[in-house]
């Protein structure tokens, strides 16, 4: 990366922002679930998730993804330990 | 054969809906294809001042379906092009006096009579859009570079969808290229990309739109204006003709959109 594309990424445009924020609350509205019912709903995959493996909670990312108008939600959960293969 | 009933529709009020519906009701008439422009908007009606029509109404879409007149009668002339019709909205009475059947009824009989119905929406997702946009073939959404109209007219596009209606075009309205240059503003492709549907016309914001409001002469007849000319491109649009977008930013991306077809 050259140093003029450093300074333009340095600033986040307006546009960048609008354009975050929108598709975000467009996730939100197609999928009818609020920002915090997402967080709760990610805090009861965890639980049960946590049950029956061992992953790190902080590591867990659960969001929507955008595709042609259809969302889905995209949970991905990393295991802490990996299973060494049964041979 | 009847003719197309077309809905103007956003969601969100002030985002140009009855300046699109006055305009490409208006290019469809200098196209020289009969129109009939409809005031859904009861109780707040300005499709009449846009078109400056405003002086000759003696009926509206009340009266008529409550038995009190004909429905040529309701209908208002326009002097300059006599292919178009507007059909007043009722000023004095609540939102909910024409029923969804109604309007079905009014769209039809008035679809009888020429080549395009044009439907002006109400703001709102309650029971005037829904009359609006139920006798509709398609709908055109218009929006406007920002969040909240974005994400009001993603609101609209998913009830239609939902009810496994019309199809539905895009309008970006109010587009600033000098802010789209300067990546302060929503550019159209991120628009169209977000909201996944077709795009039908890309307008940049004119002052002489409110020059053309305060005349209540559409921006459509002034040549020399360039959201004229581009209401004039999507009422040759609807008419089959391909106008490629008028390039505001990169031309790339209308080639990506549009090239295949």
């Amino acid at each position: 990366m050259n140093l003029f594309n450093l300074f333009k990424r340095r600033k986040n445009s307006g546009k960048d922002i609008a354009a975050q924020r929108l598709r975000l609350v467009l996730a939100h509205d197609r999928a009818n679930i609020s920002p915090g019912m997402l967080a709760l709903l990610k805090d009861e995959i965890i639980a049960v998730i946590s049950k029956h493996l061992e992953i790190d909670p902080t590591k867990v990312e659960v969001n929507f993804t955008e595709d042609d108008r259809e969302t889905r939600l995209v949970a991905d959960i990393p295991l802490t330990t990996s299973r060494k293969r049964q041979s | 054969m009847a003719g197309k009933i077309i809905t103007i529709s956003s969601g969100k009020g002030g985002v140009g809906k009855t300046t699109a519906t006055a305009n490409i009701g208006l290019g469809l008439a200098m196209l020289g294809v009969r129109v009939i422009c409809i005031d859904a908007d009861i109780g707040l009606r300005n499709l009449d001042v846009m078109l400056g029509l405003e002086n000759r109404i003696v009926y509206d879409i009340v009266n008529y379906v409550e038995g009190r007149c004909r429905f040529r009668q309701a209908l208002v002339r326009d002097k300059r092009f006599p292919e178009l019709f507007m059909l007043p909205a009722a000023q004095t009475r609540a939102k909910d006096a024409v029923t969804i059947e109604q309007m079905i009824n009014v769209a039809n009989e008035a679809a009888q009579m020429v080549d395009y119905v044009l439907i002006d929406s109400p703001a709102g997702i309650e029971h005037g859009f829904r009359c609006a946009s139920a006798p509709a073939e398609m709908v055109l959404v218009v929006t406007n570079p920002e969040i909240a109209s974005v994400r009001d007219a993603d609101r609209v596009i998913g009830l239609l969808e939902a009810e496994g209606g019309s199809p539905t075009r895009l309008i970006i309205n109010r587009i600033k290229p000098e802010l789209v240059q300067r990546k302060e503003m929503l550019a159209p492709e991120d628009v169209v990309d977000m909201l996944s549907v077709d795009l039908i016309g890309l307008i940049p914001e004119d002052p002489e739109i409110l020059a053309a409001g305060n005349r209540g002469q559409p921006v459509v007849l002034n040549n020399g204006s360039s959201a004229g000319q581009a209401f004039l491109d999507i009422a040759r649009r609807l008419q089959g003709e391909d106008i490629p977008f008028a390039p505001l930013k990169s031309q790339s991306f209308f080639r990506r959109l549009f090239g295949s077809r």
